[in-house]
């Protein structure tokens, strides 16, 4: 049996008896939202779980990586689980649904092709809302040290002696 | 022993800026004896203190304060508040600098006569010779150690240059190399060679490549006759009654205003911040700013005509690794305007790291198509487009009516409208540059548009006759004797390469000028 904790104490087994699925491909409880599988979770303090679901859905639908997991996203987008910005992201994503039910879907989270939910998406991309999120992803998703290995990127060389001896010119196809 | 020299001391040269111009200059002066207060807005940062990290590096030394843009380059849609990246901090640009080091070609310095009359243009000849140039060069090569001048070695060339160089020479390209570098392939001046670490724009923490950070101001402090001061913004240039520069005010690190007197005055905050301090140094006998009687304070403001190709391959290149830069194909660079239009164009190695590639790449974009070129960082190559762009009045720093900076000063607006020679030569460029990848093979290419600028030129710039330009051959003002400026907004013209060799060349002939001129009693 599976004790690990989930959010707010509960077991795993918990949580995912729990869980509310939507269309998403992670569990949205009250206050929480998690992994299918439970490896990871993040508690909400401000934002709506499903409000910040399709917040998820939505980093994820503008730079979609397959490779990169939905915890870096959840990552990516959590600095506005706050007080302070709950409002404006509560309002943008009631537009954001306000704008997939303009093209005849439930919401933004249940509409299931990605096609779809970029044109939803376009519909609104000249939104400040759209553009806020948009641009603080640039850095919120791809400055993470832990996606850059997913891109084959190195980081940092100096601590290792720069790449003199570690393959500058090791290109061998050309 | 560093010097310290009273606020009353009116026998001082001042210096605004420490970067390729003012770092030089000062460190020039210095070694003939003259004494020199240096005024850096920015901070102290040395090899240990650079970060092998993108953003963090911004943090540390770029240039953050505000200002605004205009325009129909995208820069001012992309980065509205961000027009160039550039450095706040003792050494300046030299610090982010990658270390391309080329001469002009001898025709640029008289773009006027050999391109001709070019519509929409304010093109106009140097009045500096290149023969006159010749022994300044061969000085700034010494200073920077530029790799493949003197006994000098190049560079080895990383997987990036690989890449070029196939595709270049499958072209029938013929000037291709790893350049001439200002780092070091041995030991030179007493600093090691590069490593291949990559991070040249970061500032290098090997010290393999130049900056006046840790070369130039250490050796004049070391004089006794360089007083370098941080975190000193000027906010004005005064003058006397006579119409001479007295002195400068500026802000000191606690934010005083302090008033430090001069016998001359010498510019070196670059091509927006130059001209933005002339400006705002207006006064009832200068009324549209300081040096300003010929109205080209501000005007010909020239960034390159610059942009990026990147290629996408179906094997690793790891473009990263190693010396940024150290990569060019010159044959480009001729002026033909069988091409359809003129002056040329330099394609130069180039890599980003992941962080600033994403942002770089096509900002604003989103979705699959940019993505997806993204998951491919592994297998890219890269390249920069450096042109000569045409001077244009209208193209300028002007200051901004409504916005003001952390002391109360307007911040300066940079507008920039792409001449239509310009617009050919970036086409051309993005063309040849697909054509060089498309030659290895590349699965794809990506035309990357123009970054914030990090040449940034012109803005003062220098004239024969004081009607067309700020300065004399001298880089002395039309206006006022005893005010110079001394970094790359004096340049009458862009050329097609990258301008840190010219601004050093440029400070090493006018610190003797300076310095001719005081022995004679002249100033």
């Amino acid at each position: 049996m599976d004790t690990r904790e989930g959010p707010k104490g509960l077991t795993r087994r918990q949580l995912l008896s729990r869980a509310t699925a939507a269309g998403a491909s992670f569990v949205i409880g009250s206050g929480f939202m998690a992994a299918r599988d439970a490896a990871w979770a993040t508690e909400l303090t401000a934002l709506k779980s499903t409000t910040f679901a399709t917040l998820v859905q939505m980093a994820r639908d503008i730079y979609p990586h397959d490779r990169i997991g939905d915890q870096f996203y959840v990552l990516a987008v959590k600095a506005y689980d706050t007080a302070e910005a709950a409002p404006v992201i509560e309002a943008g994503i009631a537009a954001l649904d306000q704008a997939a039910r303009g093209r005849g879907f439930a919401n933004y989270l249940e509409t299931g092709w990605e096609r779809d939910r970029v044109d939803i998406l376009r519909d609104m991309e000249r939104s400040d809302f759209f553009q806020m999120i948009r641009s603080n992803l640039v850095t919120g998703l791809y400055n993470q040290k832990a996606v850059w290995p997913v891109f084959g990127y190195e980081g940092e060389s100096y601590s290792k002696g720069g790449y003199i001896h570690r393959g500058f010119d090791d290109i061998d196809w050309l | 022993m560093v010097a310290k020299f009273e606020l009353s001391d009116d026998s001082v040269v001042v210096i605004i800026g420490t970067g390729s111009g003012g770092g030089v200059l000062a460190n020039e002066l210095a070694q003939k004896g003259i004494k020199v207060v240096a005024l850096e807005a920015g901070g102290r940062y040395l090899p240990d203190d650079y970060i092998n990290d993108e953003w963090d590096s911004f943090g540390q030394l770029a240039w953050t304060d505000p200002r605004t843009t205009s325009g129909d380059w995208r820069v001012a849609r992309d980065f509205k508040n961000l027009p160039a990246w550039i450095v706040k901090a003792v050494g300046g640009t030299s610090i982010h600098w990658a270390g391309a080091s080329l001469r002009f070609q001898e025709h640029e310095w008289k773009a006027a006569t050999h391109y001709g009359h070019v519509a929409g243009a304010n093109l106009l000849d140097w009045p500096i010779d290149p023969v006159e140039m010749e022994p300044y060069y061969v000085k700034a090569e010494a200073k920077l150690g530029v790799t493949r001048t003197e006994n000098r070695p190049g560079l080895p060339g990383n997987n990036n240059y690989k890449v070029l160089e196939k595709g270049a020479l499958a072209l029938g390209y013929k000037e291709v190399s790893t350049g001439h570098m200002a780092i070091n392939s041995i030991d030179y001046d007493g600093r090691m060679s590069c490593q291949q670490t990559g991070f040249c724009f970061q500032g290098c923490k090997w010290g393999a490549k130049w900056s006046a950070a840790y070369t130039d101001i250490p050796r004049g402090e070391a004089t006794g006759n360089l007083e370098v001061r941080d975190h000193c913004h000027v906010a004005r240039i005064l003058h006397d009654d006579k119409g001479l520069a007295s002195g400068v005010e500026y802000f000191d690190k606690d934010g005083n205003l302090q008033m430090q007197k001069a016998k001359i005055v010498c510019l070196a905050g670059n091509s927006i911040e130059s001209p933005r301090l002339l400006l705002n140094s207006a006064s009832a006998m200068f009324p549209d700013g300081l040096a300003n009687s010929s109205g080209q304070v501000g005007r010909n403001y020239m960034r390159h005509t610059t942009g990026s190709v990147y290629g996408v391959f179906d094997k690793p290149v790891r473009m990263w690794r190693g010396t940024t830069m150290a990569g060019i194909v010159r044959d480009e660079a001729r002026h033909d305007p069988s091409r359809g239009f003129v002056g040329g164009y330099e394609l130069e190695t180039l890599s980003l790291g992941l962080p600033f590639m994403a942002a770089f790449l096509d900002p604003g974009g989103w979705g699959r198509e940019f993505t997806t070129a993204l998951d491919s960082y592994e297998n890219m190559a890269g390249m920069w487009i450096v042109g000569e762009d045409m001077p244009q009045e209208t193209n300028r720093i002007t200051l901004s009516p409504t916005l003001k900076d952390a002391h109360g000063l307007p911040v300066a607006d940079v507008h920039y409208d792409d001449h239509p020679n310009d617009i050919a030569m970036r086409n051309h460029a993005y063309a040849r540059g697909a054509a060089i990848y498309d030659a290895v093979g590349a699965t794809r290419v990506l035309p990357t548009p123009p970054y914030p600028s990090t040449h940034n030129l012109g803005s003062n710039r220098m004239s024969e006759k004081p009607r067309d330009g700020v300065v004399n051959r001298n880089g002395q003002t039309h206006d006022v004797a005893n005010l110079f400026i001394s970094d790359g907004s004096q340049f009458t013209t862009g050329a097609a390469e990258n301008p840190t060799l010219t601004i050093v060349a440029l400070a090493i002939r006018q610190a003797e000028f300076i310095a001719g001129e005081l022995s004679k009693g002249n100033m």
